[in-house]
């Protein structure tokens, strides 16, 4: 969405991991370990106000360019958002919407009917976008972890692949897709050209874009997107880990799938925790793929949930439906982080 | 924890208030003021074969207005890719263009948004009477019984293109019934070549042919009471019909289910791959550009099943409209009349290959006068206008998408039954009356 | 240590399998920008039947490519400078100060990264026309407008970068300075920033890229004069024709600067991740 996916600049490592920190604390609301955020729950209260210390402004005046564009650019839109949700924000009341009805939780309902068209379109939308998600997700996470694992070790073009490997995460998004576009045209496209005219697989060439198959296609097309930054960012954590960790267990006689599930894997573990999140919510959140992909029709099994949700809003001018439903959507990944970050925040406090 | 829930109550209440003390309801309007002479902003939707041939050809004629009036008019080009975005949002706030170019389909679902200028009669009168238009066209402007908020600036209308040199090597004339037509189809469709080439991935294209289909068969999508009817069994039929030149006839090259827009359909006409399209007739500059002579095609109304009426198109075309909200009433009513004045609209026609929207005037978007002839004839004589409801645009989504659906099920080797189309159908009536 | 066989296996099919999923696209988009446009409407072939730079130039034509490239340019770099500068100062805040409100800054600024974009399109554009009209502040069709949304983008996720990298700069340094009399602005610039050199070019480049490749607000937020390429580059499928090749043409050319300049500073970037850990 909004273009912020997978183009984000690869965080560095070690600010992941102090960071992470940070976050996890903010989601859980504990005030269990977090050193840096800890300290301010504890810092005095009562006290701070008559004996100030000179400067106690400054953090604010820092932080003040930055809450403003939050604010305006943030959080104010999407508390309108959410006001708008409530409202009959049909075409007829669109261009004076003050005067639109307040209809409570009528937009919420008729999304959550799904035995109605409104509500099983939203469903399956849902359901396509979650099955969409593990895919890319899991896919590109698989690739990036490949591909950093067999550049780990020096070899003549390692340089050179390094760099290829990054130039789909550094293409301006929509070339990238408008190029896949082209490609996945039935009789024109380069796709079906290598699979039967050069491959010589049997049968019909097949439709990517339309039916069934643009599932497929949607998929292809934001792993391709997707994976080289996971790459980039396991092939950093896997600089960080010593080269003599390996050499002692190479020792031990341990093979490289071993070694990978016994080093590898557990050293990345806080990279992967922060990676996997963020792959999620730009994943399921991803809007240009399909947008750049289909255009104006998009096929069924290419009905990703931002995109249905933009068709609700804009295609039948029903704005106060389209912010139920990105409410809805909202809720639904603060609930699924919340639960990622607890649970992998337990296991550390076990481990 | 509590702190938290404080202070985060505290952003919250701020944030309401910044929102009440900007208030919001849209209502202002953004043409500067540009100190003695008047200004007008005006959108113009693309007609020619890029958004800068548009201006190009606008450029002069816009010119002679303020030549003329004094009032310079700053123009933007959208594509049609943007167009309905870039119109909701003006709508929603307000911040709007003074005049600006509507698909004449839209026409009631804008009006009902209610930030329109309605035309009355002074309205019309000042821009030279309702009666100089075309009647056919007049009745695209919204809403029956209403002041419509629109008045006609391009005409457009469907019709058959063929390619004579196919017709004639396989011994054939062009098609007055539809039987015949399909019959024809599936004549030529042979090596590598078909009969038909369609949009079939263009759900606006799809709509349009839902609806001159269940025309013909008498059939109508939403009743007199603005409700909708898309399960009639008219309906099912047209449907049926269209599709089966695909299904049954396999005369359409079952790729065409991935077109979703009709130029891929004229590229394959002008390259002599389909002997026949339905397209408007703006098709003209693009088969030219493609390399097809004028005198290589003729075009015939798209004819109605032996027994059916005789409507060949649905008034295709653009219409103008003004925004309510403009602080410059006059002028852009001046700019109105001045768009659709003979003279200029003898300029416009002709670039961008429009029928002509005022009555008595003989089209000047071709020097074939055969075609010429024949286009005037569909549109004056073979026309109904889309449904006039404020559902329309919802219609063209639902029950276009639901028939790009239905092709695509056809061209991956599925079968559509009359059956799958009626609860296709059902399911889009839903979503139209889930949304009104 | 010596590589084993399996392993010289799995690394030379990883590299071959992602090499070719890689370059393909890349290939097809550069070869069709060098075909006439008859190729690309025909059947793919591998190589053009004629070899033309004519779209290369037909491309300015049928759209005003210079104009929208010059747009993009200013709006990405501006915001990503401002960005950059709003992103330090915050981050410093968050690394080196407690503060009441910390905590809350930070989960408010994280959690917009879940917001669906459809979610604040429409209010955004309602604020920016409101801010017109109390304030007389043009935002919607103006590049002003354009840049505060594209730096509010990524200006949370830069944050986050930038406290992250703050934190492992040790804090001995700028106390050191401090007791030299530095007040805590001049810390900041004389040794944080400096010591933070690969992250603020890290987060430069996410800034930038944001920018340059943004489409939904931008095809609601732009007119004719505030046009980026990103909407730009959608305007090639007109009504008449869609020029393949001048897409594929025009997609080269907008890839080319932000291609060259990611892969130019990528040592930059994985010098800086690996010097970091060693926190």
């Amino acid at each position: 969405m909004k273009g912020r996916g997978p183009h984000s600049a690869a965080p560095p490592l070690p600010l992941f991991q102090s960071s992470e920190e940070r976050w996890v604390f903010a989601v859980s609301a504990s005030t269990t370990t977090s050193k840096s955020a800890g300290a301010s729950a504890k810092a005095p209260r009562g006290g701070t106000r008559k004996n100030r210390r000179p400067g106690w402004w400054l953090p604010y005046a820092l932080l003040a360019p930055a809450v403003v564009f939050e604010l305006v650019i943030h959080v104010i839109p999407m508390v309108t958002g959410i006001w708008m949700s409530f409202l009959k924000l049909t075409k007829m009341f669109i261009s004076n919407w003050g005067n639109a009805p307040f209809i409570g939780f009528k937009n919420y309902a008729v999304a959550l009917d799904f035995n109605a068209a409104v509500g099983s379109g939203l469903l399956k939308s849902f359901l396509i976008t979650c099955a969409f998600t593990i895919l890319v997700v899991a896919i590109s996470w698989g690739l990036g972890m490949a591909a950093a694992v067999a550049l780990q070790r020096k070899f003549f073009g390692r340089g050179f692949f390094r760099t290829l490997f990054l130039v789909p995460y550094a293409l301006p998004m929509y070339a990238g897709i408008i190029a896949w576009k082209f490609m996945l045209q039935k009789d024109n496209g380069a796709l079906n050209h290598i699979l039967y005219d050069n491959l010589g697989l049997p049968g019909d060439k097949p439709f990517w874009l339309i039916g069934d198959n643009a599932f497929a296609a949607v998929v292809i097309v934001a792993i391709w997107r997707l994976w080289p930054f996971a790459f980039l960012m396991l092939m950093a954590g896997l600089q960080s880990i010593p080269n003599d960790v390996y050499e002692a267990s190479a020792v031990d006689g341990a093979r490289p799938l071993r070694q990978w599930s016994a080093i590898t894997l557990p050293m990345l573990r806080p990279v992967n925790m922060v990676l996997l999140l963020v792959m999620f919510l730009w994943t399921f959140n991803d809007f240009n793929t399909p947008f750049v992909l289909f255009g104006g029709s998009q096929p069924p099994a290419g009905d990703l949930i931002s995109f249905h949700i933009y068709n609700a809003s804009f295609l039948t001018w029903n704005f106060g439906s389209g912010a139920a439903m990105s409410v809805l959507l909202l809720l639904f990944l603060l609930v699924v982080s919340g639960i990622y970050l607890i649970i992998m925040n337990r296991r550390s406090h076990r481990a | 924890m509590t702190v938290k829930i404080r202070t985060f109550a505290a952003a919250a209440a701020i944030a309401a208030l910044a929102i009440t003390a900007t208030g919001c309801s849209g209502g202002n309007n953004n043409s500067p003021a540009d100190g003695g002479g008047k200004t007008l902003t005006y959108w113009a939707s693309n007609q020619g074969t890029s958004l800068d041939n548009d201006k190009e050809v606008l450029t002069p004629v816009l010119q002679k207005f303020q030549d003329e009036t004094g009032v310079k008019v700053n123009l933007e080009v959208i594509g049609w890719n943007d167009l309905q975005t870039r119109i909701q949002t003006a709508v929603t706030s307000g911040q709007a263009p003074d005049v600006l170019n509507i698909g004449n389909t839209w026409a009631a679902s804008l009006q009902s948004t209610g930030a329109f200028l309605p035309f009355d009669s002074a309205a019309f009168d000042a821009i030279g009477g309702k009666d100089k238009f075309v009647k056919t066209a007049m009745d695209t402007g919204g809403v029956p019984g209403q002041d419509p908020t629109s008045v006609p600036l391009y005409g457009l209308a469907y019709g058959l293109y063929y390619n004579k040199a196919m017709f004639k090597d396989a011994g054939l004339t062009p098609p007055t019934t539809w039987e015949e037509m399909a019959a024809d189809a599936k004549a030529l469709t042979k090596d590598g070549k078909y009969g038909f080439s369609l949009a079939a991935g263009s759900y606006t294209e799809n709509s349009h042919f839902a609806f001159i289909n269940a025309a013909q068969n008498g059939a109508d999508f939403f009743d007199a009471d603005g409700k909708p009817t898309f399960t009639s069994d008219g309906i099912v039929d047209g449907i049926a019909r269209y599709l089966d030149l695909m299904q049954t006839d396999k005369a359409v090259n079952p790729s065409n289910a991935q077109y979703d827009n009709g130029t891929q359909a004229i590229n394959d006409f002008a390259n002599g791959k389909a002997a026949m399209i339905l397209s408007q007739n703006n098709a003209d500059s693009s088969i030219a550009s493609q390399g097809m002579k004028n005198d290589e095609y003729g075009v015939v109304a798209f004819p109605a099943p032996e027994g059916g009426k005789p409507i060949a198109t649905m008034v295709a075309g653009i219409n103008m409209s003004i925004f309510k909200n403009t602080k410059n009433k006059d002028a852009a009513l001046e700019f109105v009349k001045f768009m659709t004045s003979e003279a200029t609209q003898a300029t416009l026609d002709k670039s961008f290959a429009a029928l002509p929207v005022l009555d008595g005037v003989t089209p000047s978007f071709t020097d074939n006068a055969e075609e010429a002839k024949t286009f005037s004839d569909i549109y004056s004589n073979k026309s109904k206008p889309l449904p006039l409801v404020a559902a329309e645009d919802q219609f063209e989504s639902t029950v276009g998408k639901a028939m790009n659906q239905m092709f695509a099920t056809i061209a991956s080797g599925g079968t559509v039954s009359k059956a799958d189309i009626k609860s296709a159908l059902t399911t889009a009536q839903q979503a139209v009356e889930a949304a009104s | 240590m010596r590589e084993t066989n399996p392993a010289k296996v799995f690394r030379i099919v990883v590299v071959t399998f992602l090499t070719i999923f890689t370059v393909i696209p890349v290939y097809v988009m550069v070869i069709s920008g060098l075909k006439p446009l008859k190729d690309v409407q025909g059947a793919f072939s591998w190589w053009p039947s004629t070899l033309t730079v004519q779209p290369y130039i037909d491309m300015w034509q049928t759209v005003p490519l210079a104009s929208y490239f010059v747009n993009s340019a200013i709006v990405a770099t501006v915001a990503t400078v401002l960005s950059l500068i709003i992103a330090i100062f915050a981050s410093y805040a968050i690394s080196r100060y407690q503060f009441r409100g910390r905590s809350l800054f930070s989960t408010t600024v994280l959690s917009t990264q879940m917001l669906p974009g459809v979610l604040f399109l429409l209010p955004l554009f309602l604020i920016f026309v409101n801010i017109n009209t109390n304030f007389g502040i043009q935002l919607v069709g103006t590049r002003t407008g354009l840049i505060i949304t594209y730096l509010t983008f990524s200006l949370p996720f830069s944050i986050w970068m930038l406290a992250g990298y703050f934190d492992g700069i040790p804090r001995e340094l700028d106390e050191a300075a401090k007791v030299d009399g530095c007040g805590p602005m001049r810390a900041l610039l004389t040794v944080i920033l400096p010591a933070a050199r690969p992250g603020l070019v890290a987060v430069a480049i996410y800034s930038f890229m944001t920018s340059w490749g943004e489409v939904l607000f931008a095809s609601v937020m732009t007119t004719d004069a505030n046009r980026t390429l990103a909407v730009g580059l959608q305007l090639y499928s007109t009504q008449t024709n869609v020029y393949w090749n001048q897409i594929m043409a025009a997609s080269v050319v907008v890839s080319i600067p932000i291609v060259i300049g990611f892969l130019l500073l990528q040592k930059n970037f994985v010098a800086g991740l690996t010097a970091g850990a060693v926190k």
